[in-house]
């Protein structure tokens, strides 16, 4: 049981441009150094090149052996070493004590550093610093999409996170307004524009002035695509950090799909070596349970192995023409299905054996009480006794976040008493994990007096002094809040349940959490591509603290044809979700809609949690 | 001097051939050469010799002697040969004799016939059994090429870096070939091998047939081969009696020379000198040796003994059983001063020379001559190189003083090559002593270099000559004498026979503080031979503490380096040594050490004092920031790790970089159960977490009697379920049905559940009227077991919604 798309849905453009882009440059920077050479690459670099250009391409190219960058001595006797390397203060210390221990033990190698996708002038600074700065040639590698998906481009940024919404670091809004304009340039002009955050505004506004300086050369071009839609990751925190149920988001959460492939362990191939598995479209079995409720998937799976049986036994009954048919044409297709249908059915027993005991029922029955608002207090000595159990250190802080964000921060008592056990049980570290999430506002302490605010769902409001409810916000409204309880009601982010809501017929976008929960990003993003614009939304945004970060740019008349309209490219700065992506895909069946998603990075509540912690394991 | 011309032998119209004697050979050879396998190492190397029985069938019974003797017969070692029967022997560039055996196993020996190990060709050799093998030098070290009884070769191009190749079939090879010999070409060595009228050129990926340019017609056979020193030329001996002689590549002829001998010649060898463009090949039979080169007549010599030919850089050594000659080009330099009537500048300088001393003013006329040609600087430069190329001293002498005298009338003359000559022949002439025997001519010293000839006077453990040597030549300390005595060092060290205090002794003698000179090395060889006494003992001439202490550790001797690194007060090494005992030792013992230094106890507390302090400083600048929360878990934490580094000293057992939580379960685990609950009243732990935590760990320690205690010590405040989740979990049913019936209303279909009682569950859930609860106890009805009990609640249900 598939979506099959709407008959007049747009056909998406062709992504895998950017792949021979990307390589070509790649080669081309390669070729800059001739003769054999040593190529050093980063780790986190890896597995995107490998997507790009293989190692029998690099070899191709004259490169002889390939190391990780890490931090200890090269033992390449190679005369040219070339590094890849994100630009990185850290790795550009480590080329430099390479070339120096060079210079020391009195040998000259030539060296070249490739930065993907920009270079920095603080790499630069430190290569000078070092005194290497006339030794090394610097390039840069723009590589800064890959497509993982047909729809699906990421920047394999997971960094940009924490640089941008911790750090407050804004390095990476020049790449994106690169990437931007690198799209532009590919496939015409976005005449509609939307954006919502800070960073999205940087982002639209600084892309906007490289068009403008490079005008002329896509003002003649038709679009291809329609609209885009700029959206900062800290807009909807509650999306990310909810436990996915659809199947791709599952497998994510449960093995970590890095760049576009998971790694499939023994207990799932059912031989004795793990196995590197491709996710996407091109899979045919995991195409078509992807976008579903997992409760859907072991039945299709089920039914889908009974189908194949069938085709099997289909060549009884066969004479030898039809025989050879069979052989030369199907055969190869249907054991190529079989085999994909064995990993994913292992895959499943895998996930159910982890996720439908009672732990995982009462987590997700609190995760949707605490998004419904009620039974707090219940909720909140359901995360205490997870502390006190040491269950997971990354689960429960992704409890304590959920519960600060749909509750406006947590009430002082409760926010010191987690804290307490939390450190208790993972030791005191974890302050600066703690201090982290606060900055980033994801775990955050009301003021006193700041219940009144949230005070429809509050349970618990005997406990404030109320004396206190007569402070006004006037300096609170500094720190950012999420008023989470209000934009659910307004944008009706709980559908009203009347009897079971039929997982296998989703109404809403709301089955990517069994019903329970629309996203938030996937139904602002719904709510303005209806109205095309803001308009009406205006209360939302100031519960989301956002009404001068968001921004419409709509074109005046159509140039655009029909189709392209329909085709709309949605930006995820700082990462988006694989449920996400699965509530949009359906939104775009139920409209007439194709998204292409751009994304940093393919992120999950672990991965967000993970880049806050101090304690890195 | 008239004579001295006199073993010169004119090859066409260029070059002369000379054939002098180095040795007399001192050897005692019971039997003929040719009783023997011969192996003979170049660069004047060591000659190793094997009776052969396994050719005839008679002796097969007595077991052979491997002997090793120097080039001037001096014995070096001798064995009795016990392992299997042996096809060839060689020489490694590292002068290891290889012994190939039949069945594929080379065995690798010291010169002093000490055996050092052995490595198989692979097992398609195993099977076929060897039928000849050949040792080769390349660029990359000593190779083995291997003949197998199926005709097949396999390949090692470097026996340190073994890898094997098989090289590809020959096709239609039914028989051994009749000659073949290994080529280098481009970095890759391939086989040459001739079989009948064809020749075949093996490399790893083809083989291929080749012929050579400009070959005689009418060979039906090839039976013998040979290529030059430098791989750089092939000759090729036919049953026409014809010799052919042209570039390895088999690209261009050089000459060809008919010598009308049609038996197959013993050996075959090349004889050029590097940088000549004169080619020869010496060939021997059993009573002849000719050299033929590019000219119509050959120099032919009668052999009066068995004699083996070893090709060298520059020439060919012969040797037999009374003596050892060496056969070569006469170099240009000699060639000019001494040729009858030569009237080149060198030639006049020494005639100038000699008349000089007989104070006859002949020597004027001579020099003037030179000069007015302008010619005095060549005379010298040529006097000094023919003295290099001397074999005789009293030829050097009188050389090097023509030269000397020459000198005396150029005003800037480069003293250096002069000095460097003096000082080159004077170490070739203690080289080429009887006593040492290594042959070397000046251009193969040169080609070894002054640093390779050190590590083969070592290897034949003439270290004091080494030493003299080093001296000599003024070389740095630490590349030559300091290296040498840590060698002999290294050496003394194996000599199982002397105490380790002699041996200690002596080597502290010698050696005293020479810069460059390592005892830890020397130490860590000790070691390696078994003598750990001897090690520490050296340990203690190590004025390095770095040194001492990691060998020290390896030795397990990791008290003796607590102390070491204490008495040297280096923090750093201490804590070294404190890492590496706290992994190695167990817990109790490691604290045992350190009680009984203090020092290392103090140095330990101090690392967690460190951390305590900087805890301080973070709590100061907390309570400045009014944190009081972070200030106050900052406390806390200063107070668990004093408090852990106490309970690490009285239990133990490691506690530090526990959280609180794992420390009260660590110490409920150890049985500590009075601390635990002092801990957790210190630390304030709350109650449920108390219990969830004390009763996750007696489950896991299956102590259910204490737990059944514990649940009964109190109101649970967490209630009974998780106790019999948690039992579940052990898979102890019994203990899990006892908490069963204490769970609350609430939760007891889900604990009859749990505990697999099904029945209970449903009487309960009926009794309470609790729908959710009913669906549930039916989801867990399976099959005929629990028939029954569906039904029954399907009638309660039924019962329910009439109501």
């Amino acid at each position: 049981m598939s979506f099959p798309h709407r008959p007049d849905a747009p056909e998406l453009p062709d992504f895998s441009m950017l792949k021979r882009l990307a390589r070509d440059q790649l080669i081309y920077l390669l070729e800059q150094l001739p003769g054999r050479k040593d190529l050093f690459i980063e780790a986190d670099l890896m597995s995107p090149l490998d997507r790009i250009a293989n190692v029998s391409i690099l070899k191709q190219h004259e490169v002889d052996k390939l190391y990780k960058v890490e931090n200890r001595p090269a033992l390449s006797s190679s005369e040219q070493l070339c590094f890849l390397v994100r630009p990185r203060i850290k790795n550009v210390r480590y080329i430099a004590s390479l070339v120096n221990a060079d210079k020391l033990a009195g040998r000259t190698r030539k060296y070249k550093v490739i930065f993907s996708p920009q270079k920095f002038y603080a790499c630069e600074m430190v290569l000078e610093e070092e005194g290497i700065f006339g030794d090394v040639s610097c390039d840069e590698w723009a590589f800064s999409l890959l497509p993982l998906d047909v729809d699906l481009l990421s920047m394999e940024l997971p960094e940009f996170f924490r640089d941008y919404f911790l750090e407050g670091d804004q390095r990476w809004i020049n790449t994106v307004a690169q990437a931007l304009h690198l799209l532009s340039t590919l496939y015409g002009p976005f005449p509609n524009c939307y954006g919502i955050g800070r960073c999205a505004k940087m982002s639209y506004e600084l892309w906007r002035k490289l068009e403008e300086e490079e005008d002329g050369e896509t003002k003649g071009r038709r679009p291809e695509i329609g609209h885009i839609f700029l959206l900062d990751r800290d807009v909807d925190f509650v999306t990310a950090l909810c436990s996915q149920v659809v199947y791709e988001g599952l497998v994510d959460d449960t093995f970590r799909i890095k760049c576009g492939s998971v790694d499939f362990g023994p207990e799932i191939t059912s031989s004795d070596k793990s196995l590197k598995v491709l996710l996407n479209a091109e899979d045919k079995v995991f195409s078509e349970i992807r976008n579903e409720h997992f409760s859907n998937v072991f039945g299709f799976l089920s039914q889908k192995a009974r189908n194949l049986q069938a085709q099997y036994d289909r060549r009884r009954g066969m004479d030898i023409k039809q025989m050879k048919n069979f052989v030369s044409q199907e055969l190869k297709g249907l054991k190529q299905e079989h085999r994909l249908l064995s990993l994913h059915i292992g895959a499943c027993e895998s996930i159910m054996k982890k996720k439908t005991k009672q732990d995982f029922q009462e987590l997700i029955k609190t995760e949707h009480a605490l998004l419904e608002g009620f039974r707090v207090r219940e909720s909140t000595s359901y995360i205490e006794e997870h502390i006190d159990r040491q269950v997971s250190p990354i689960e429960s802080l992704r409890l304590m976040c959920l519960l600060s964000i749909t509750e406006n921060g947590l009430i002082p008592k409760d926010y010191r008493s987690l804290k307490t056990q939390y450190l208790q049980s993972y030791g005191p570290e974890h302050l600066l994990t703690f201090s982290n999430l606060r900055r980033a506002g994801l775990l955050t302490e009301q003021a006193p007096g700041d219940t009144l605010t949230a005070v429809e769902s509050r349970v618990s409001k005997l406990v404030t002094d109320k004396a206190a409810g007569k402070i006004t916000d006037a300096f609170s409204s500094l720190a950012k809040r999420s008023n989470f309880r209000a934009i659910s009601k307004k944008l009706n982010l709980i559908p009203r349940v009347d009897g079971e809501y039929d997982l296998k017929v989703p109404r809403d976008m709301a089955y990517v959490f069994s019903g329970a929960y629309v996203p938030l990003s996937c139904r602002v993003i719904e709510q303005v591509l209806e109205r095309r614009s803001w308009q009406g939304l205006d209360e939302v945004l100031r519960l989301l603290n956002c009404s001068e970060l968001a921004f419409a740019d709509v074109a005046k008349e159509d140039k655009a044809s029909s189709e392209s309209l329909r085709l709309i490219l949605v930006v995820f700065l700082g990462g988006c979700t694989f449920s996400e992506i699965s509530a949009l895909r359906f939104l775009g069946r139920e409209k007439g809609y194709r998204f292409i998603f751009l994304t940093t990075a393919v992120t999950n509540s672990a991965r967000l949690l993970e880049a806050m912690s101090e304690v890195k394991a | 001097m008239d004579c001295y011309t006199a073993n010169w032998n004119p090859l066409g119209e260029s070059a002369f051939y000379r054939k002098y004697e180095l040795y007399s050979m001192d050897w005692d050879l019971k039997e003929e050469l040719r009783d023997y396998l011969v192996a003979a190492a170049p660069y004047g190397g060591p000659i190793a010799l094997l009776r052969n029985p396994w050719q005839k069938e008679k002796a097969a019974s007595i077991r052979p002697v491997l002997e090793i003797y120097s080039a001037s017969g001096m014995p070096l070692a001798s064995l009795l040969w016990k392992s299997g029967p042996v096809v060839s022997l060689g020489w490694s560039a590292e002068e290891e004799l290889l012994c190939v055996q039949e069945d594929g196993v080379v065995l690798v020996y010291g010169l002093h016939g000490d055996f050092r190990r052995h490595f198989s060709m692979g097992n398609e050799v195993l099977q076929n059994r060897v039928l000849d093998a050949r040792i080769f030098h390349t660029e990359f070290g000593s190779g083995v090429a291997i003949l197998t009884g199926a005709h097949r070769f396999t390949l090692s191009a470097n026996v340190g870096d073994l890898k094997l190749r098989r090289m590809p079939e020959v096709p239609g090879l039914q028989s051994a070939p009749s000659c073949w010999t290994i080529l280098c070409q481009d970095r890759v060595a391939q086989i040459l091998l001739a079989v009948g009228p064809d020749l075949y050129l093996l490399d790893h990926a083809a083989c291929s047939a080749v012929t050579p340019p400009g070959l005689a017609p009418g060979v039906s056979s090839f039976l013998q081969m040979a290529v030059s020193f430098t791989y750089r030329h092939l000759a090729l001996f036919t049953d026409t009696g014809c010799i052919w002689m042209g570039t390895a590549s088999l690209k261009e002829k050089l000459c060809e020379f008919n010598c009308n001998i049609r038996a197959p010649p013993k050996q075959m060898v090349w004889c050029s000198r590097p940088r000549s463009k004169e080619r020869a090949v010496v060939v021997a039979w059993e009573r002849r040796l000719m050299v033929v080169g590019d000219a119509p007549e050959s120099i032919q010599f009668v052999l009066d003994e068995d004699s083996y030919l070893v090709p060298e850089l520059d020439g060919v050594r012969i040797f037999s059983r009374s003596t050892h000659e060496f056969l070569h080009e006469v170099p240009v330099a000699s060639e000019e001063i001494f040729k009858i009537a030569s009237m080149a500048p060198g030639a006049l300088l020494l005639e100038a020379q000699k008349e000089y001393e007989k104070e006859s003013q002949k020597a004027d006329e001579y020099l003037r001559e030179i000069q007015e040609l302008g010619q005095l600087t060549q005379a010298v430069q040529q006097c000094i190189e023919a003295a290099g190329h001397e074999h005789r001293p009293d030829m050097q002498k009188s050389l090097l003083r023509a030269a000397s005298f020459g000198k005396c009338f150029l005003d800037r003359f480069p003293p250096d090559s002069f000095v460097r000559m003096c000082q080159d022949l004077r170490v070739l002439n203690a080289i080429r002593d009887y006593h040492i025997g290594i042959p070397l001519t000046y251009s193969q010293y040169k080609q070894l270099t002054i640093q390779v000839l050190l590590d083969r006077l070592v290897l034949r453990r003439l270290y004091p000559l080494a030493i003299q040597i080093c001296e000599y030549l003024r070389l740095p300390e630490v590349q030559g004498v300091s290296r040498i005595l840590a060698h002999w060092a290294c050496y003394k060290v194996q000599q199982k026979d002397v105490s380790d205090e002699d041996v200690a002794r002596a080597i502290n003698q010698k050696l005293g503080d020479t810069p460059g000179v390592s005892y830890s090395d020397i130490a860590a060889r000790a070691y390696g031979c078994g003598r750990t006494e001897l090690a520490i003992k050296l340990l203690e001439y190590e004025p390095r503490s770095g040194e001492q202490v990691p060998l020290l550790l390896k030795m397990k001797r990791s008290k003796l380096a607590l102390s070491k690194a204490i008495e040297s007060g280096d923090t750093d090494l201490v804590f070294t040594v404190l890492l590496h005992l706290k992994n190695e030792l167990n817990r109790g013992d490691f604290f045992m050490t350190l009680r009984n230094q203090p020092m290392a106890l103090s140095l330990y507390r101090q690392r967690i004092e460190g951390r305590v302090a900087a805890l301080q400083t973070a709590a100061d600048a907390f309570y400045k920031a009014k944190n009081e929360f972070a200030a106050k878990a900052t406390e806390d934490q200063m107070r668990l790790l004093r408090l852990q580094r106490r309970l690490e000293e009285e239990l133990g057992r490691q506690f530090l970089d526990l959280s609180l939580h794992d420390t009260v379960t660590t110490l409920i685990l150890d049985g500590h159960n009075k601390r635990a609950e002092q801990l957790a009243r210190d630390f304030r732990i709350p109650d449920k977490r108390l219990w969830w935590l004390k009763l996750t760990a007696l489950a896991d320690l299956e102590d259910w009697e204490e737990l059944e205690k514990f649940s009964k010590s109190k109101k649970s405040p967490i209630g009974y379920l998780p106790f019999v989740e948690i039992c579940m979990k052990q898979h102890n049913k019994y203990e899990a049905k006892k908490y069963a019936s204490r769970v609350g209303p609430e939760q007891k279909v889900k604990a009859l559940l749990l505990v697999g009682d099904v029945a209970q569950a449903a009487d309960v859930a009926i009794e309470r009227r609790n729908e959710a609860e009913l669906s549930l106890v039916l989801s867990h009805c399976t099959g005929a077991t629990d028939g029954a009990t569906a039904d029954k609640i399907q009638r309660a249900r039924a019962q329910a919604q009439k109501k």
